[in-house]
């Protein structure tokens, strides 16, 4: 034993006499992982919260959350002594007199680009592999949860510096809160402490931005990876690989120098982003006042849904009772996100109410080997882009020469009409692809080679796949429709019958296959 | 002013008028003439001003009279040009924008069609139509020295940025309609758009923004355009927008594109 081994054995040795970890630490880590690259975008997440959380807390050392009327007498000369707010002038002063301030702010700011785009890939990777399956389930909610308080956090962190873009983007927010019905207007004076803008709002959302939803944000990502780590990770399927045991590398030394090394290059990318590329240059919007607005004014590309889909609703509007309902905001601005999202946090309920199934699952699905989720999944994804383009129309337009109408009217119509045939044709996608694994198995990989036969014909050559292959395209399970019937053997209707015909006819859409190749298939064509 | 001038107009048909208007005209001809031959260089004429004016007509008849009309009284597809004034012409037709290469919904900023000297001529034609705004000379145009930047930004954000955005770079307006880019653009032109209102731009007179501020308002403006680009590549300026196609397409395919490569290396 060298003189280090030593010193480090006694280390070792005087933490676990007072800890007992060294028990804990030979479990937890010689822990499994499987190994594929989607499982990574999780971890982007995870790292692009850090950044924002060490960037974050350099900005607070500087910036003055108060919307208190100053003179500017900063660095920036076309501002130079413009009356603006104390929140401004100082993210003015954290980007042009700070040291590195400008960098700091603009990791941080795309780093909660990047923060919110990686939940997304995420959570599409979750879900069109059915890895919310159960026991995932709640697992599924705090990841929704975590994606509607990262808008929200995106947007306050948005709406701090104070800038025309920033109040603008809360003068919208005032606006869907006030359009709530009744208690609107209450809670609109209630947040901003009297009228918009007033002078409290800044100070408030400032606090739930740098205490509460960070707090609120670790406590779920905790939970949520402990989950992980108590449930074990979902892996692919392969040969090898059953519902019962996870096939992949112990967390030390191969996961942790990939995940290590991973944060290095997320922190990297970012890094790289905010030093060759401006965003929200806050000094030429100008300090916010009610009365100016600029062309353009966007939200961020996570909240540009919201946007679009506000842009492009019709002015309705009613007035009732000395009250007027604001349809035109009310319906995209609250009900429908309210919608969307109660329905994906619900979604791996739904899913086993349809198909019966209560049973666990570790192995994930392959998208084609779900035709009716990977649809609806398509079919979400391209409302939700339909609307995204709408809430960036007008660049849209002078970009490409068109005219803001006819993009909103396009989008008014796609939105109803492109979801669902994007879910048709990928749900036909979905069953193509399957034949053609089914065709795979059973004929083999078309070689390319061509014979000619002693009789004249020609021929391809097929050579059968590997059996890892085979195995691969053929050991998911084809689980037949439920069987629900409207009456009973004696023919009598059973209760809750709508409610069973609904839920045996969306079963039948669920079960919809085309039939796996199985070993009998293929003795009968080798049979030939 | 525009009191002053009513108060002027109740005048107009006084018995002085005529003989006092006569005295004027000669008066004013009579220093033309004087300084017309004691300078060179400004002002021109009356004979070179007419000159001009001849050569602007016959410009006129060939470029523009098919759509404005043969005494640039309008038509059924284009304006009455009586009254718009030469700064008009000059924003108008020394951008490019007329004459329009085609009916689209507004004239494009392209190259101009006819050079400095013909475009002065042009001006000076419709100017002689009727009186209206003048080109601004090079000493009404001194931003530089007669300017505020951080007034004029504040200016430009209340009547400008709604349309042109915030930092100038223009914007959509309604059924393809657009406010154009200022960068690049001629200050003269800037200043000649505020006070005649080319199509949906509405007219700034001097009395909303004085002719101190207009020249605020072209610093700033300046100001934005040579501004380095200070936190890196600028985007465009145009938003939100652009940042988030970035963090799509190079910030997400860096991050994936690693992360692909991290889950095949170490086997």
């Amino acid at each position: 034993m060298t003189a280090r081994e030593r010193i480090a054995g006694n280390v070792a040795n005087y933490v676990d006499e007072r800890t007992g970890a060294a028990k804990w630490m030979k479990k937890n880590l010689t822990k499994v992982f499987p190994d594929h690259w989607s499982f990574l975008l999780g971890e982007i997440a995870l790292y692009s919260f850090i950044i924002l959380l060490l960037s974050g807390t350099f900005l607070t050392f500087w910036f003055d959350p108060s919307q208190r009327e100053v003179i500017y007498e900063g660095n920036y000369e076309p501002l130079e002594g413009l009356k603006m707010s104390a929140a401004y002038a100082s993210t003015l002063h954290i980007s042009f007199e700070v040291r590195g301030g400008l960098l700091m702010r603009q990791i941080h700011h795309w780093a909660a680009l990047i923060f919110m785009a990686a939940i997304v890939v995420h959570l599409m990777r979750v879900y069109f592999t059915g890895a919310f399956r159960k026991p995932r389930e709640f697992n599924w909610i705090i990841g929704v949860g975590l994606l509607t308080l990262g808008i929200v956090e995106g947007f306050l962190g948005y709406s701090l510096p104070d800038d025309l873009l920033s109040g603008t983007g809360i003068r919208i927010a005032e606006a869907i809160i006030q359009a709530l019905p009744v208690v609107g207007s209450y809670l609109a004076f209630f947040a901003f402490g009297g009228a918009f803008p007033g002078e409290a709002f800044i100070p408030r959302i400032y606090t739930v931005h740098v205490l509460l939803l960070p707090g609120a944000f670790l406590a779920l990502i905790t939970v949520h990876l402990m989950l992980v780590w108590y449930q074990k990770h979902t892996q692919y399927p392969g040969p090898g690989r059953t519902e019962k045991n996870v096939v992949g590398y112990p967390l030390l030394p191969v996961y942790m120098a990939k995940a290590g090394g991973f944060f290095f290059i997320v922190f990297g990318v970012t890094a790289f982003l905010g030093a060759v590329a401006s965003i929200n240059p806050i000094w030429l919007y100008g300090p916010y006042t009610p009365g100016q607005i600029s062309a353009g004014s966007q939200p961020d590309w996570y909240m540009g849904w919201l946007d679009g889909l506000v842009r492009m609703s019709p002015p309705l509007e009613t007035h009732a009772f000395g009250h007027t309902i604001s349809w035109n905001i009310l319906i995209p601005g609250l009900i429908v996100p309210g919608i969307l999202f109660t329905g994906m946090a619900l979604y791996p309920f739904i899913e086993s109410w349809i198909t019966g199934d209560k049973r666990e699952h570790h192995l994930l699905d392959r998208p084609r080997n779900a035709p009716n989720r990977t649809a609806l999944g398509v079919m979400s994804l391209t409302f939700m882009l339909v609307a995204l383009i709408n809430g960036g129309n007008d660049i849209i337009a002078t970009t490409f020469h068109l005219t803001i109408n006819q993009i909103m009217w396009f989008s008014r119509i796609a939105i109803f009409v492109l979801p669902p045939i994007a879910f048709v044709i990928t749900k036909r996608l979905c069953l193509s692809l399957q034949r053609a694994d089914r065709e795979l198995v059973l004929h083999g990989r078309e070689t390319g080679r061509l014979v000619m036969m002693p009789h004249g014909e020609f021929v391809e050559v097929h050579e059968p796949i590997s059996a890892e292959k085979a195995w691969l395209l053929t050991q998911h399970e084809q689980n037949p429709a439920l069987a629900l019937e409207e009456h009973d053997s004696s023919g009598v209707r059973r209760p809750k019958a709508l409610k069973n015909k609904l839920r045996a006819r969306m079963s039948k859409a669920h079960a919809v296959a085309v039939p796996k190749a199985t070993a009998e298939d293929l003795k009968q064509i080798e049979h030939h | 002013m525009e009191n002053n001038l009513k108060r002027l107009s109740r005048f107009r048909r006084h018995r002085a008028v005529a003989p006092l208007l006569l005295v004027l005209a000669l008066l004013s001809i009579g220093t033309t003439f004087s300084v017309a031959g004691a300078a060179t260089s400004t002002p021109l004429s009356a004979a070179e001003k007419s000159a001009l004016i001849d050569e602007g007509k016959q410009l006129f008849l060939k470029g523009c009279s098919s759509c404005h009309g043969l005494n640039a009284e309008g038509g059924a597809v284009a304006p009455s040009l009586i009254g718009v004034g030469a700064a008009s012409v000059d924003f108008q037709v020394a951008t490019g924008r007329m004459p329009m290469a085609d009916m689209s919904v507004q004239a494009m900023r392209k190259k101009p069609v006819y050079n400095e000297k013909q475009v002065e001529a042009l001006a000076a034609y419709v100017a002689s139509l009727a009186p209206g705004p003048e080109v601004p000379g090079e000493s009404q145009l001194n931003y530089e020295r007669d300017g505020s930047a951080a007034e004029g930004g504040e200016l430009f954000r209340t009547n400008c940025a709604m349309c042109h955005n915030f930092a100038a770079q223009g914007g959509a307006l309604t059924q393809g309609k657009y406010a154009p880019t200022l960068m690049g653009v001629e200050p003269r032109h800037i200043y000649e758009a505020m006070i005649t209102g080319p199509q949906s731009m509405p007219v700034f007179s001097d009395k909303t923004i004085t002719p101190e501020e207009k020249l605020s308002i072209i610093k700033w403006i300046k100001a934005a355009e040579s501004e380095p680009q200070l936190g890196g590549a600028a985007l465009g300026r145009v938003g939100p927008v652009t940042e988030g196609l970035l963090v799509w397409t190079l910030g997400l395919g860096l991050l994936v594109g690693v992360a692909v490569w991290l889950a095949m290396k170490a086997r």
